[in-house]
């Protein structure tokens, strides 16, 4: 069952380069802060411990190779724009969402 | 006759000194790459703003990391170069190209005369059971998270798998101050002790990894060798890890998991762009065809560094180098013969390391055999070792691309860059064929998804309203 619920819990910790300026984005629904130069699977998984859900089993997914080789770091925004999260720079203002799945089937 | 309009596809080690070469030989060529900054996965640059000094970054091998850097800093007004930019196709001697990140742009076509290949690799992957789980990460992913952008995987991770990125990355993240809760090595003391004679051929990088070793037993990183039999648990996410060594279970608490067999070579690009292919023994891959210098058996297009074949960052510079005089000479320009065959004994030495490597940190053997059948080969498609086992038995498939229509693997988003090692060898498995003899997955376009939907920009203006 795909959890919409709060994410307390995170999968990356920054240990290095906290120093950077404060981007706001949204994510679902809630207001959070990444910092400037992260990517988008940064931002996120600093945050929550998925980046959305298969759209096969329904069960959640953070990435894989982090080099936009395995297309497992699809995600969307909440206009269903798709981005590829491991590739793509956080921007101020973006709108992600975690509990969709990340990419229409081809 | 016409001006050679060449393009090389990589900015990382290969691709750099190919620039380089050319660039001092009066030619301006094309340097296309999907990263933000020059330096491949290696010599990777985090986005500006970040603060750490290149020994932080890169250690033993920062100066190698600078001089690189530097390189491609100084050829920047001598080239054309296109970063962010994704070469999803190649066919009539064109390239289809995207820029993506924060440049939109529609797709186009940049024809080229000659073409310098240099795509890199990724990692080796094989599945195990909760492979799938959020907090499981390849090696080289984990190393990307902390290199470029400053983070570990998790609080209390374990690294697993074979091959010389094992110990580094321990070491990397320990030093970071990551806690790394053990390192599964699925290869054993008593091969990497055979393989130490081939090893010799490169003292220095064998030392680094004893050094690295070492450092991690003093640090007390628990370093666990001969590991099989490998298995993540949890619901939403890595709860634990449990793994066998001499036929005795055991089990770890951990919240990542990062793994990785070895690497592979990308190599869609140079099947799109023609070129011949032969299965190597060595890689354990089918790879196009190459000649010492990197001459493809297509005319014009030529293959260094680590997409043409596993060697490392230091063979990729030389072949880098290499495959750009090679191309000179194929103009007709007068080259340093001396300096190619200086490049072609280096290059040789490093293939003799490279033999070593694989003897001392060889795929785990009985992993086609042992995987179980509900365990999930292509993360894309989520398609079981079950399935392509009974597109063997059921089907009669004796060939990759026969089962990747019947079982759909390797067509999903990622076109079998993660399962295709795995589903080979499930297939020449059951089908008691070798790798050399079930083929291998042809490339198509395009070889990447779009990274965003092409010609709707994704624009830092789209506020809340």
């Amino acid at each position: 069952m795909p959890a919409t619920g709060k994410h307390a819990m995170t999968l990356f910790t920054r240990i290095a380069e906290t120093q950077r300026a404060a981007v706001s984005f949204s994510l679902d629904g809630r207001s959070v802060t990444a910092l400037a130069g992260d990517t988008v699977l940064t931002a996120v998984l600093t945050q929550a411990d998925r980046l959305r859900m298969s759209e096969l089993n329904g069960k959640p997914r953070a990435g894989f190779c982090l080099i936009g080789a395995c297309q497992d770091c699809w995600m969307r925004t909440e206009d269903g724009q798709p981005l590829r999260a491991c590739s793509t720079e956080i921007q101020a203002g973006m709108r992600l969402l975690t509990a969709v799945s990340g990419a229409s089937h081809e | 006759m016409n001006e050679p309009r060449i393009v090389i596809v990589g900015a990382g080690p290969a691709g750099v000194r190919a620039a380089e070469v050319l660039a001092a030989a009066g030619l301006r060529p094309v340097l296309v790459d999907e990263n933000q900054r020059a330096g491949g996965q290696i010599y990777r640059q985090p986005p500006a703003g970040f603060v750490r000094s290149a020994k932080q970054l890169y250690g033993f091998e920062s100066s190698k990391a600078d001089a690189l850097h530097r390189t491609f800093n100084k050829l920047r007004s001598h080239i054309d170069y296109l970063p962010e930019t994704l070469v999803w196709n190649c066919a009539g001697r064109q390239l289809d190209l995207l820029g993506h990140g924060r440049y939109q742009s529609l797709p186009y076509s940049l024809p080229y005369s000659h073409l310098i290949l240099c795509t890199g690799a990724i990692d080796r992957v094989l599945p195990f059971p909760g492979w799938l789980l959020p907090g499981v990460y390849t090696l080289g992913a984990a190393q990307v998270a902390l290199k470029a952008q400053g983070c570990v995987i998790g609080s209390r991770i374990v690294l697993v798998g074979s091959g010389p990125l094992l110990y580094l990355l321990a070491y990397q993240y320990a030093k970071a101050g990551a806690s790394i809760a053990a390192v599964l090595d699925t290869s054993s003391f008593s091969g990497k002790l055979r393989a130490t004679f081939d090893l010799l051929k490169q003292p220095l990088t064998l030392a680094k990894g004893l050094y690295f070793f070492a450092w991690l037993r003093c640090h007390g990183v628990k370093v666990v060798e001969g590991v099989e039999k490998i298995a993540v648990s949890g619901e939403q996410k890595v709860k634990a890890i449990s793994w066998h060594q001499n036929g005795r279970e055991q089990t770890l608490e951990c919240d990542a998991v990062a793994s990785g067999f070895g690497l592979r070579s990308e190599t869609q690009l140079a099947d799109l762009a023609g070129c011949a292919f032969e299965f190597s023994q060595l890689n354990q891959q089918w790879l196009p065809q190459r000649d010492l210098a990197g001459r493809s058996s297509v005319k014009g297009v030529y293959l260094a560094g680590d997409g043409g074949g596993i060697a490392g960052a230091d063979a990729a510079e030389l072949a880098g180098k290499r495959a750009a005089l090679a191309l000179l000479e194929d103009l007709g320009k007068t080259i340093d013969l001396r300096e190619g065959r200086r490049l072609d004994r280096a290059l040789q030495r490093m293939q003799g390391f490279r033999r070593g490597l694989e003897r001392a940190f060889p795929a785990p053997v009985a992993w086609a055999r042992e995987c179980a059948d509900e365990e999930i080969i292509c993360r894309c498609e989520e398609i079981s070792a079950g399935e392509l086992r009974r597109a063997v038995n059921h089907a009669g498939t004796l060939e990759m691309n026969r089962l990747k229509a019947l079982t759909r693997v390797g067509m999903g988003r990622c076109q079998g860059r993660v399962c295709s090692a795995a589903a080979a060898e499930i297939l020449a498995c059951s089908a008691g064929k070798s790798l050399a003899e079930i083929g291998r997955l042809r490339g198509q376009p395009p070889i990447k998804p779009f990274p965003v939907a092409v010609g709707v920009a994704l624009s830092p203006a789209r506020e809340t309203s």
